[in-house]
C-alpha cells in the first residue's frame, strides 16, 4: 500500500484492493488552459493517478494544446497560472505526452512553441493508440 | 459487467448527468454493476439537497439518491472540486458521500469499463 497527499492536503491511500494492478490510463484534453476548468482539474486528476502506480498518458487535441503553450502569463484575468505543473510531470513518472499534428498545424503551433517535451502524432496514430488503452478519461 | 460512470457536468444546464443516469438504470436493469458514480468538475453540483427544481420536473439529486438507497451505489463526490463549489456534508443530498479523487482512479483499475459523461 502507498501513500500520496492529494491536492487539499488529505492523505489519500491507494489501497491494497487497487494495488498490484496496473492499468493503461489515458487523459484526453480538448479544451484551451482557462475559459474554463477542465485543464486545471484534468491535471489534478493527472497527479493523483500517479499515485496509483498506473500506467499513465495525456493527449492533447484541439484547444487543448495550448495548454502547453510556453509563457502564460495569466495576471491580467487573474486566475491562477497552473502551466508550470505541467513541467513537474516527469517528476511523478508521466513522460508520455501527445500531440496532435492536425490541432497544432491548425494553430500554427510547433513543438518548439511547447513547455515540455511532446510526442507529435497525426489523428490516425493517436486514435489506434487510443485503441490500446484500458481507461480514456476526456476533459 | 461492473461499470464505473464519471459525471463531469452539472443539473440542469447540461444533459449528462441524465444521460449518466439513464445509462446506469438501464444496466442495473440488464443485470449489470455499477462500481461507483464519481461526481467531478460541475457534475459536484448534482449532489446538492437544497435543490428545488419545479414540481413538474425531474429532481435528479434525489432521482440519484433514490437509485443509489435502492441498488445500494456508491455516489461520490469529488472533495476539491466540491469546496470550490460550496458543496459540503452540511448540504450534501442523502446516498451521497464526499471523497478524494483516488475513488475515480480505483474505479477506473477496478471497474471493467469506465464511462465518462460530459461535454
Amino acid at each position: 500500500m502507498s501513500e500520496a497527499i492529494n491536492d487539499v492536503g488529505e492523505s489519500v491511500e491507494t489501497g491494497e484492493s487497487a494495488a498490484g494492478k496496473v492499468k493503461k490510463f489515458m487523459f484526453i484534453n480538448r479544451k484551451s488552459p482557462y475559459g474554463t476548468i477542465y485543464a486545471l482539474e484534468s491535471l489534478e486528476v493527472v497527479l493523483i493517478s500517479a499515485a496509483f502506480d498506473q500506467d499513465v498518458s495525456l493527449a492533447f487535441f484541439d484547444d487543448g494544446v495550448y495548454q502547453l503553450v510556453k509563457g502564460q502569463k495569466t495576471q491580467g484575468i487573474g486566475i491562477k497560472n497552473h502551466s508550470p505543473t505541467y513541467r513537474a510531470l516527469d517528476g511523478y513518472d508521466i513522460e508520455k505526452l501527445y500531440v496532435e499534428k492536425e490541432s497544432m498545424e491548425l494553430r500554427g503551433l510547433t513543438t518548439e512553441d511547447l513547455l515540455v517535451p511532446v510526442q507529435q502524432l497525426s489523428r490516425g496514430e493517436l486514435s489506434k493508440l487510443i485503441d490500446t488503452q484500458d481507461v480514456v478519461l476526456s476533459f | 459487467m461492473e461499470f464505473g460512470i464519471l459525471i463531469n457536468e452539472g443539473p440542469y444546464t447540461h444533459q449528462a448527468s441524465d444521460t449518466a443516469y439513464n445509462f446506469a438504470a438501464a444496466a442495473i436493469g440488464k443485470g449489470h454493476k455499477i462500481h461507483r458514480v464519481f461526481f467531478y468538475h460541475d457534475g459536484v453540483n448534482n449532489g446538492t439537497r437544497l435543490a428545488e427544481p419545479p414540481q413538474d420536473d425531474r429532481h435528479i439529486p434525489k432521482r440519484w439518491s433514490e437509485f443509489a438507497k435502492n441498488h445500494n451505489i456508491d455516489l461520490v463526490i469529488c472533495v476539491a472540486a466540491a469546496l470550490r463549489r460550496g458543496i459540503k456534508d452540511e448540504n450534501l443530498a442523502e446516498g451521497f458521500r464526499i471523497s478524494g479523487l483516488g475513488q475515480l482512479v480505483e474505479s477506473g483499475i477496478q471497474a471493467d469499463r469506465l464511462l465518462v459523461f460530459g461535454d
